[in-house]
């Protein structure tokens, strides 16, 4: 079942990439495709196909432009404090907690994380995240700058991979 | 038109990845300068790729574009992951005004 689903990916993706319907390149596809599985299959999630639950899909669904909008966001405040030439930033490395248990979803909130405002994932030991943040607020509360780090994401990736 | 809309979206790019290579050479630490890369980079390419995409429409190379967007999307903060975690164990000093080191704190208390 997962190394199914694993192939199916794989193989849209080769179709994908190759935009071609030759037999020879089909055939190359999945010869590849099987391969891939066959070496690197344990390193793949095993939960992929929870996401095709359509709540689950509703929410990734709304989560993109979320992601987008906070992308673009992270870039014009990176850029201010690039091209100011004062230069206001105030960096250091914070701690929080997530409430999030799932491997995946810690995953997802670690790179929103990173690709948003003035922030950057460390490294994540059990449910702490150690994230670098350009310009630290709310000293020492770890739960607030949890909040203001992840909260948005937190609520939204919980519903899609919890 | 979509000719020019594509133009602009690929010169914005453009102007994010210079910015984010100012950032490279301004910022102080090497924590500082992976948020400058990882940040503007991604989103400088991202619309490189979406101008290039509104260019040429969906065929071969618009799929290719798209595909590499996602790639970029997955694996820009994974290596800055990566490189920020490798440095902090090798001994790369933050920044001396940085305002505090949780992590140190908690690479001491572990040890």
């Amino acid at each position: 079942m997962k190394s199914t689903i694993q192939f199916i990916i794989l193989f849209a993706l080769w179709l994908l990439l190759t935009w071609s319907v030759q037999l020879a390149d089909i055939i190359a596809g999945i010869v590849i495709s099987i391969l891939a599985v066959a070496l690197m299959g344990d390193i793949f999630t095993g939960k992929m196909y929870r996401i095709l639950n359509p709540i689950r899909l509703f929410w990734m669904v709304v989560y993109i432009p979320y992601l987008f909008l906070y992308i673009i966001l992270a870039n014009l405040d990176v850029a201010y404090r690039v091209i100011n030439p004062a230069m206001p930033i105030r960096p250091g490395i914070v701690r929080f907690k997530t409430n999030l248990k799932s491997e995946i979803g810690k995953t997802f909130l670690a790179n929103s994380i990173t690709l948003t405002p003035g922030t950057l994932t460390v490294d994540i030991i059990g449910d702490e995240f150690f994230v670098h943040w350009i310009n630290v607020r709310c000293d020492g509360d770890s739960e607030k700058q949890g909040e203001i780090i992840a909260g948005k994401f937190e609520r939204i990736l919980g519903r899609i991979f919890e | 038109m979509s000719d020019t809309i594509a133009h602009i979206l690929i010169s914005i790019g453009v102007l994010f990845d210079l910015l984010g290579c100012v950032g490279l050479v301004r910022l102080p630490d090497v924590y500082n300068r992976l948020q400058a890369a990882t940040k503007c980079v991604t989103l400088g390419t991202c619309m490189i790729l979406i101008g290039v995409l509104v260019l040429v429409g969906f065929n071969a190379l618009g799929i290719k574009a798209v595909i590499c967007m996602v790639f970029v999307l997955l694996t820009s903060p994974t290596s800055a992951h990566a490189l920020a975690r490798g440095s902090h164990k090798a001994g790369v000093p933050l920044w001396p005004d940085s305002v505090t080191d949780k992590y140190k704190e908690r690479k001491g208390a572990e040890k």
